[in-house]
């Protein structure tokens, strides 16, 4: 993948700065409420197939 | 229920967790705002929960999670196109304070003059240029042909150079103030729709 050495340099420029706008938000803590909702999901499941056992 | 039990198994419900950092990043792209892009989120999950049985293993999670989020978010535009459209203003007005720092200014221009873009070349723009998928898969993710996504990824980098109003041989120096940003910048929290 050394596709980036023919890219002319503003082309590499805009890349860059994508990377760099997308990667800041990557590295955001994630808010809390996302664990919550993924443990609620989590425990719904657990009920239901606690529930439908023979299915 | 362990799942010491099934090690090779893999449930990609508790891959999610993986994930959401980049769903953040893509919907706030989408967005513009970050309550906006929480809600989208967590509609995503919601709606991926409820459909992994849909889920391919062994396919691309982070693909399928995006594509669920990308269509909820158009799908919604479409009910609300007006309230989409002013979150442009709410990123204008927050980055209008004065940067006292050189690298701030480069990074907070490049993302003003992203934000002006429209969402499809955005959309095209983050998949290919800044996540890493390639043209191919940027192009399933958004059900058009891969020509559409190259025409959009070249539009929306044309339009960001007329923006900027880059210059080819001013390109390295605004590399090296973007440097600096990363170290010295952090994303400024958009103001609520009014």
């Amino acid at each position: 993948m050394d596709r980036d050495k023919d890219k002319p340099a503003l082309e590499r420029q805009i890349e860059e700065n994508l990377r760099r706008v997308y990667q800041q938000n990557m590295e955001e803590d994630v808010p809390d409420r996302f664990k919550q909702l993924l443990s609620k999901l989590k425990s719904q499941d657990a009920r239901f197939s606690e529930q439908d056992n023979g299915k | 229920m362990t799942a010491a039990d099934a090690p090779t198994i893999q449930d990609p419900r508790d891959e999610l967790v993986e994930h959401l950092p980049a769903l953040r990043a893509f919907a706030l792209s989408l967005t513009r705002n970050r309550a906006s892009a929480d809600d989208l989120v967590q509609d995503a999950i919601v709606k991926a929960w409820q459909n992994m049985d849909k889920f391919k293993p062994g396919t691309n999670l982070r693909a399928w999670l995006f594509t669920i989020l990308r269509n909820l978010f158009y799908s919604s535009r479409r009910k609300s196109k007006r309230e989409v459209q002013d979150s442009d203003g709410a990123m204008m007005a927050t980055l209008s304070e004065k940067p006292e720092h050189d690298g701030r200014l480069a990074m907070a221009d490049f993302e003003t003059a992203f934000a002006k873009l429209n969402d499809e070349q955005r959309e095209a723009l983050i998949l290919v240029g800044a996540s890493g998928f390639s043209y191919e898969e940027a192009a399933d993710m958004c059900g058009v042909a891969m020509g559409t996504i190259k025409s959009r990824v070249n539009r929306g980098r044309a339009r960001l150079v007329e923006l900027l109003d880059l210059k080819e041989d001013e390109a390295l120096e605004l590399t090296d103030k973007s440097t600096m940003a990363v170290v010295t910048s952090r994303i400024l929290p958009n103001k609520d729709f009014g």
